[in-house]
């Protein structure tokens, strides 16, 4: 039987991975790993990861990497950029881990435009954990902390990642939002981010929506429904903010 | 590039401004900070100096922040430090767990103000408990308590050593008194004292193609398993063990005939000192000792001293029994009796000492 072709940058001694079955961080991680074939920065980039899911890729590439504390994967990248500009950082993250409780690091890692490349899967609730109620969480979503439902009355409504970094980032950032259902643009996003810091332009930043049939408690049409229909209607995908572009 | 610090001179300046020069002289690369008094001045020296000798300096969004700045330029190999007090201490915890956990040479500057809460900008010896075993681990650091100006300068070279030597994050632990107080002290070159400072090595970003001259690194701070948490905290433990004699320092004085010992770290040992020299004057046999490790801790070296003939011991600190727990702990099966002067927040003086010891004979 023909097996699909692994990144090269995918350390092989740790595959199969450990994400649940239909999770969207595998094919995030494809689309960094194939990213960083493509650009041949293998010995370059320095992998950080968060904890919470994404945790689990610790051991995922045959790139040197390093785990961190929950929401503080950025200024761990930061910390190591500014001590050695020739690495090429990247922290990847959840959407509590980067919206919640790593916000501080996020918002301000973004106003000094960081030459740092962060990629956050949103996936609409804290999945590690069983479930909870995360910043992205749709309205009238329901996750074990909110049984009935997100009330935006009780608890406001999904944050809008990319928006608010473009919103405060300065000239040479690049930010955009993509969707594991539309692979190839997504990984073509996450190219564009690590060039951005390899050429020195600022800070880079993808958020990727993903799918977590686990704690949706979805088949595998339902999973993919709820992305397609629900999620990308609430959160549009596209480049916001991008030095390759030029603004019209 | 022209070395911060030629030969040896003379100075009178502050504790925090030899701490800059001693991180200078000590070949710190980058210093990542928070401002919180009574370090500040710290930052803003080396904000001065730094760049003039292509060393990096960048004020993180808070302490959190400031921590684990640190923990990624040391792990890419360079050798960072940081400085905070009180609250910024407690925040900075979290970034220390991971530093233990991961055996991540670190360097921390701590002047420490009054607590609970943001209790003074002034000074305290309140941080012991927190700076010793605050995260949530064991207490796998190496913390240096100084006493004055001279030797934040002088430990603060030192911590940037045995933090790379031994790779445990290391703390220098001052106060507000010897943050501000200026005083006069040497500043000198280590390479004139002898003193080797010892190279950073990177943990990730090291020489070699992977896949073809190495595997990559993975480095990890969370286990799936009990089992494997336990062999990582058993190693750390045996490690800590195995290199503690090597960096145990204490300070003696008069205890050889000594009735009376006072156990006291920090700027308070100063204040005994005077009592210790008045009283020996009186003809009161009274001694005195100072760890300056209090991770680890000089247990033998006390233990030997209270051997020796102590009748009762005196506590004395700024804290409401931080040390004094500390050292019960360590001299657990000691039967001389503790008498203790506890003023938490408070400087303590010579007479303060002197009164308390005639009334324990």
């Amino acid at each position: 039987m023909v097996q699909p072709v692994m990144p090269k940058t995918w350390y092989r001694p740790t595959k199969p991975h450990k994400f649940c079955p239909g999770c969207g961080h595998p094919l995030i991680l494809k689309a960094l790993g194939e990213a960083a074939d493509e650009l041949g920065i293998q010995n370059q980039l320095i992998y950080g990861c968060d904890i919470g899911c994404s945790l689990l890729s610790w051991d995922f590439f045959a790139m040197d990497s390093t785990q961190t504390h929950h929401g503080r994967t950025t200024p761990v990248m930061v910390g190591m950029k500014r001590a050695r500009p020739e690495l090429i950082c990247v922290g990847y993250m959840g959407d509590g881990g980067g919206y919640s409780i790593g916000s501080q690091h996020l918002v301000n890692s973004a106003i000094r435009n960081e030459k740092i490349t962060l990629i956050l899967a949103n996936n609409t609730n804290y999945a590690m954990t069983g479930g909870q109620l995360a910043p992205t969480t749709l309205p009238g979503q329901k996750t074990e902390t909110t049984p009935l439902g997100r009330d935006p009355e009780s608890t406001g409504y999904p944050v809008m990642g990319p928006e608010m970094i473009s919103a405060i980032t300065g000239a040479g950032a690049y930010v955009a939002r993509g969707t594991v259902s539309k692979y190839r643009q997504l990984k073509g996003f996450i190219k564009r981010a690590l060039q951005n810091q390899m050429e020195g332009n600022g800070f880079s930043f993808v958020e990727a929506l993903s799918t977590c049939p686990t704690n949706w408690g979805t088949n595998a049409k339902q999973t993919w429904n709820w992305l397609e229909d629900n999620m990308q209607a609430y959160f549009p995908t596209g480049e916001l903010k991008s030095p390759f572009r030029k603004e019209d | 590039m022209e070395k911060p610090v030629t030969g040896s001179k003379k100075v009178f300046m502050t504790g925090n401004e030899s701490v800059a020069w001693a991180a200078l002289a000590a070949e710190a690369d980058v210093m990542f900070g928070y401002p919180i008094t009574p370090q500040n001045e710290i930052m803003h020296y080396w904000a001065r100096l730094g760049p003039k000798y292509g060393r990096k300096f960048l004020q993180t969004e808070d302490e959190i922040s400031a921590g684990f700045t640190v923990c990624g330029a040391v792990i890419a190999g360079k050798k960072a430090f940081t400085a905070t007090s009180g609250p910024g201490n407690t925040l900075m915890q979290e970034p220390f767990s991971m530093a233990e956990g991961m055996k991540l040479p670190t360097v921390t500057v701590i002047q420490q103000r009054g607590g609970p809460s943001s209790g003074t900008v002034i000074y305290s010896q309140q941080e012991v408990t927190l700076t010793t075993y605050g995260g949530n681990g064991e207490g796998h650091r190496l913390v240096y308590s100084t006493a004055s100006n001279q030797e934040l300068y002088d430990y603060t070279i030192k911590a940037f050593n045995v933090a790379w030597k031994y790779k445990f994050p290391t703390f220098v632990l001052g106060d507000g008194y010897q943050a501000k107080m200026r005083e006069p002290l040497e500043i000198y070159d280590p390479a004139e004292r002898g003193i080797e400072l010892i190279e950073p090595t990177p943990l990730v970003g090291v020489p070699g193609q992977i896949g073809v001259d190495r595997e990559p690194q993975h480095l990890c701070n969370i286990y799936s398993l009990e089992e494997e948490l336990y062999e990582a905290v058993m190693h750390l433990q045996s490690e800590y063990d195995r290199i503690s004699p090597e960096i145990v320092e204490y300070e003696i004085s008069f205890v050889e005939d000594a009735d009376i010992l006072v156990v006291s770290h920090g700027v308070v040992s100063r204040s005994v000192d005077d009592a210790v020299e008045a009283l020996r004057a009186q003809g009161i046999k009274v001694g005195s000792f100072r760890p300056i490790t209090l991770r680890p801790f000089p247990t033998q070296a006390l233990l030997d001293v209270l051997g020796s003939g102590v009748k009762k011991m005196l506590l004395v600190e700024s804290s409401y029994g931080q040390l004094f727990r500390l050292v019960r702990q360590e001299i657990y099966g000691e039967t001389v009796p503790i008498e203790t002067l506890f003023k938490p927040g408070v400087g303590i003086i010579d007479t303060d000492i002197i009164e308390m010891i005639a009334n324990m004979i």
